[in-house]
């Protein structure tokens, strides 16, 4: 019987790594992401998850190490935040590239320096490219299903890449929520036990990850972005089977009151459940104002997002990041990009805000919706705009 | 991997361009890049095989006849061979 339990979301997702019954964990601690490797070493030490936890000096050796665990077929889990997915970054493409589907929670944080330990999209953004599928998860729930959906989606054979789970530093990992806790039986169900194709083995030799010359490294590229794009299929089945065993549907884009909705913010991670709040307000008021929630990062969800915002005029984007010299957040930027080959599409206004750790109330989300909404009538002098910086 | 890898397609790759074929670096032409070749001169070649031991990449070995020649699909034109050579038996030529 599926229990629902006050749990911190941190302590949840260790729970859904026992679950899931992994074989190889390889993680160092950094805050906000220690609740969950903690959490895991104790179920390895007390007996209650059968796995190897190997304790490493670095992120790099961590990652590494979950290299050769999945290449052998086991069923592999780390976590990570910050600095410390930095240090694993050119371990992360080697992970993708070579087909080895890791999964990985990120306590996403903020980039030093200055030193923060808290929550921003910094370090997501930076990775954005290493060819990993990456999910966000907007509250202690959607951490827990993600962490075993994205099991099932990253050891699909069609698919066979790694996934990261982001969860917003502290905002998330640290709160305690009511979260529905599956029982193994069910989840056995859904997450069939793990069987890698090709695997290493001293019966069957194979080289991995070897030398690509000039004459072929193009080719290589290509499987690798087909394979990637071609996975959205596979996590649109896995949700919706997730969504028809256990009764929660997960989808790339989510809208929120969008109905007739002429002004869309589109936020990621756990901000998205506080500008609904906004939205609500503002509803109530009479305002024609809706909100997007985007939970697929990568593979980038076009023709959802497309659909999503094809009948409003202003679309508002929230960066938990920001590209130095550039044109402001990631996250708009990619917005803009894939929006602007259509005939009618929204004019995108970006704003970055919520940087290391600062939150963003509700009634700060009804200021920047205001303040979108005055850019879209009289324009602004900058390419985007700073949320609540002191000038 | 049953082509060499200049004609593979993407499709033809295994699961992340995984090496099923043990040893298959040698189908990989190292020699394209050559600016000059070595030309083996038989009527003065005393049959050494210094040009063998001298050359960095290994790639000239003896015929049937026991004359040494440069395998053209690995040999880089460095001339070495040329250089080293007592009898002078090896004349570099430009590639066209």
């Amino acid at each position: 019987m599926t229990q629902r339990v006050g749990i911190e979301v941190s302590r949840s997702i260790a729970i859904a790594v026992k679950l899931a019954n992994v074989d190889v964990v390889s993680a160092y601690p950094i805050t906000p992401q220690t609740h969950i490797v903690e959490d895991i070493s104790e179920l390895v030490a007390n007996g209650e998850l059968d796995a190897s936890y190997i304790p490493v000096e670095s992120e790099h050796s961590a990652m590494s190490a979950c290299l050769g665990a999945s290449a052998v077929g086991a069923r592999t889990f780390t976590a990570t935040a910050g600095q410390g997915l930095e240090l694993m970054h050119e371990v992360l493409y080697v992970a993708s590239f070579m087909r080895l589907p890791i999964v990985m929670a990120v306590a996403d944080r903020a980039l030093s320096a200055p030193i923060s330990i808290w929550g921003d999209h910094s370090d997501v953004m930076a990775v954005r490219d290493t060819g990993w599928i990456q999910i966000f998860a907007a509250n202690g729930q959607e951490t827990f299903d993600n962490v075993l959906c994205a099991f099932r989606i990253a050891e699909d054979r069609r698919v066979l890449l790694p996934v990261m789970i982001h969860l917003d530093g502290f905002q998330l990992t640290h709160v305690i929520e009511p979260i529905y806790i599956l029982e193994s039986s069910e989840v056995d169900k859904f997450l069939p036990p793990h069987e890698y194709p090709l695997p290493l083995d001293p019966d069957r030799p194979i080289t991995m990850g070897g030398l690509a010359p000039p004459n072929i490294y193009t080719e290589t590229k290509k499987a690798q972005q087909v394979n990637l794009t071609a996975a959205k299929e596979v996590i649109l089945q896995a949700w919706k089977e997730f969504g028809d065993i256990f009764g929660r549907y997960y989808s790339p884009v989510e809208s929120y009151r969008c109905e007739g909705a002429k002004v869309i913010l589109l936020a990621m991670g756990s901000f998205s459940e506080t500008a609904m709040s906004a939205v609500d307000s503002m509803r109530e008021e009479g305002k024609e104002v809706g909100l997007i929630k985007l939970c697929l990062w990568r593979p980038f969800p076009f023709a959802e997002l497309r659909q999503a915002v094809k009948d409003a005029d202003t679309l508002l984007v929230l960066d938990r990041a920001l590209s130095f010299g550039g044109p402001g957040g990631p996250v708009a930027s990619e917005i803009r990009s894939a929006l602007y080959g259509l005939d009618k599409r929204p004019k995108v206004i970006g704003f970055v805000g919520g940087l290391g750790g600062r939150v963003i109330s509700p009634s700060g989300f009804r200021e920047i919706i205001n303040r979108g909404i005055e850019i879209s009538q009289a324009g602004s002098e900058q390419e985007f705009e700073m949320f609540g910086v002191r000038e | 991997m049953t082509k060499p890898g200049g004609e593979l397609t993407w499709k033809d790759l295994e699961i992340g361009a995984v090496m099923t074929e043990p040893g298959n670096a040698s189908q990989y032409q190292t020699g394209d890049w050559r600016t000059q070749r070595p030309v083996h001169e038989h009527s003065r070649c005393i049959k050494c095989g210094l040009c063998a031991i001298f050359c960095p990449e290994g790639c000239i070995e003896p015929n049937e006849e026991g004359f040494f020649e440069a395998n053209l699909f690995y040999c880089k034109g460095c001339g070495i061979c040329a250089r080293e050579c007592w009898t002078k038996a090896i004349t570099m030529v430009e590639e066209e």
